[in-house]
């Protein structure tokens, strides 16, 4: 890993439903400006250490979590948070599109913007400009910002929440399964652009698919059970494991 | 098999088939242009409207959507976001008792709360008892209309940065709102041909008038007093008024079909 300080960080962190444990005691660091894998058979806890690292996993009936994340050195869930600002420096994409159904795509692009009070229209029309075109999909729908989200193909409404997510300017991406249920086409296309997006964005994803995993992340972090089995650089992790557990695993031998 | 079945569809809807048909042959010839902007014409003559009845009906319907719309969408919203809180428990039990509650006891509660203690009746008093009758059903359409948002759409805005509340009005309220207009426009028609909560509370009056704190007409009124009264032009009036009271609910229940048609467009 390079010798920079990690923008997200996380100290013993234990996610939990209730008495359930999902995740157990995971230390990891996320270093800035690469794509980092979270890999893992279901119910291995993936999931929910990404919902923690911008406090989505609370909003689930009986979420809470011990241990600490820290963004830039602070720690998140310190008491003085406000959990809605982090949020918009930790944006996140979800496994369906979920573009807003009431909502122009212009309006969806712009949506995490009004929280923010206003800005003068100009602004504004930059603003969903860029987010659109880092997320590839300003070519397609620059003539018809006025339309429905909800008219547009599964993958370009998963690209429009990518852009909306993009607009407020995050720091660090969360992306949990973000091609599950878009064809082979609209996945190529959402990795081409992590590979865009991550010089300017800290990035995380978790994925079932271990050839994108391999294709996409500059690391790999390899999840069972609940607990963080071994990480590393995504060709050390592919090429030559540690652990025996992953080597199953990413041989196919289970999950 | 598929016979007996078809019949029973066509007695289900005989009914109202009859019930139209003959309002229509009893009542169609008295609707005029002075049917709706007239009061009646002195005991004994002939012609006159109901135009008193209809403003009032207007009067009480429009106060009474005012007092319970808010409360019954704010309330269905509270309950269906946070479903197992004890306060949203306590109000959809209390709803489905009050759904189930007979209006005349609604009238008869309007009556000693308002009337009673005013000394006089009022329209305001009939709206209040019709918004209690409103509250429940909006509230009930509203919470399952709310329940039908899709989870994810709701840890979208909320993975964006928005606070809870804002969530719920700015996504889950307007994703939710074609059904909660259709279930309102039903409940409305349901209340406009209410009779026996306004009986001791807006009461009925000959006169035109728009003061909310004096007795007013109704149509529902109308159709019971003139039904019920010794002359033959009452009678006449009081089919036509029962003819536009049905019209008026199917209007209703039609706008509120036009307005469900746009929840099926496709969604995520």
């Amino acid at each position: 890993m390079p010798d920079i300080r990690p923008r997200i960080e996380t100290e013993k962190l234990t996610a939990m439903y209730g008495k359930f444990t999902a995740v157990k005691g995971v230390s990891l660091a996320f270093s800035p400006n690469q794509v980092h894998a979270l890999i893992g058979p279901s119910g291995c806890g993936k999931s929910t250490f990404l919902r923690a690292l911008n406090r989505m996993h609370e909003v689930t009936p009986g979420g809470w979590i011990t241990g600490r994340v820290l963004l830039d050195g602070m720690d998140i869930y310190a008491p003085r948070v406000n959990v809605m600002e982090l949020r918009r420096r930790v944006g996140m994409v979800f496994q369906r599109p979920t573009p807003f159904p009431t909502m122009s795509i212009y309006d969806n692009v712009a949506a995490g913007l009004r929280l923010d009070g206003r800005r003068p229209a100009g602004e504004m029309d930059q603003i969903v400009e860029r987010s659109l075109q880092q997320a590839a999909l300003w070519n397609e729908v620059k003539d018809r910002l006025d339309e429905s989200a909800i008219a547009l193909s599964g993958g370009q409404q998963q690209r429009l929440c990518i852009a909306r997510t993009l607009a407020p300017s995050p720091q660090v991406i969360l992306l949990d399964e973000p091609t599950a249920s878009l064809d082979p086409q609209g996945t190529q296309r959402i990795e081409e652009l992590l590979f865009q997006l991550k010089h300017e964005f800290t990035i995380i994803i978790v994925t079932h698919n271990m050839q994108q995993a391999a294709r996409v992340s500059d690391t790999t972090t390899f999840f069972y059970l609940g607990t963080m089995v071994e990480t590393g650089s995504t060709e050390q992790i592919f090429t030559a494991p540690a652990n025996e557990q992953t080597e199953a695993y990413i041989t196919g031998r289970f999950g | 098999m598929v016979g007996i079945m078809a019949a029973t569809v066509i007695l289900a809807v005989l009914p109202l088939l009859f019930i139209l048909l003959n309002l229509i042959a009893k009542g169609a010839g008295s609707i005029n242009w002075a049917f709706f902007v007239e009061t009646p014409a002195p005991a004994g003559q002939s012609g006159g409207g109901v135009g008193h009845a209809v403003v009032g009906t207007l009067i009480i319907v429009g106060m009474a959507c005012l007092m319970g719309l808010p409360i019954g969408v704010g309330a269905g919203i509270y309950s269906a976001e946070y479903p197992a809180n004890r306060l949203a428990r306590l109000a959809r039990f209390v709803a489905d008792v009050m759904n189930g509650t007979p209006s005349i006891v609604v009238g008869v509660f309007a009556w000693t709360v308002i009337v009673a203690n005013q000394k006089h009746f009022s329209a305001l008093a009939g709206s209040v008892a019709l918004a209690m009758l409103l509250i429940p059903m909006v509230m009930r359409t509203t919470e399952e209309m709310v329940k039908l948002v899709p989870n994810s759409l709701r840890e979208a805005a909320l993975a964006l940065g928005y606070p809870r509340w804002r969530t719920s009005l700015r996504v889950v309220l307007r994703t939710a709102l074609p059904g909660i207009v259709t279930g309102s426009l039903l409940a409305i028609a349901r209340i406009a041909g209410e009779t026996a909560p306004l009986l001791f509370t807006a009461l009925g009056s000959q006169f035109f008038s728009i003061n909310p704190t004096q007795p007013i007409a109704a149509l529902p009124l109308v159709v019971f007093t003139y039904a019920t009264g010794p002359y033959e032009e009452w009678h006449r009036l009081a089919w036509a008024t029962a003819l536009v009271l049905i019209i008026v609910v199917l209007v209703l229940s039609l706008a509120a079909r036009i307005a469900t048609r746009q929840r099926f467009t496709p969604n995520a």
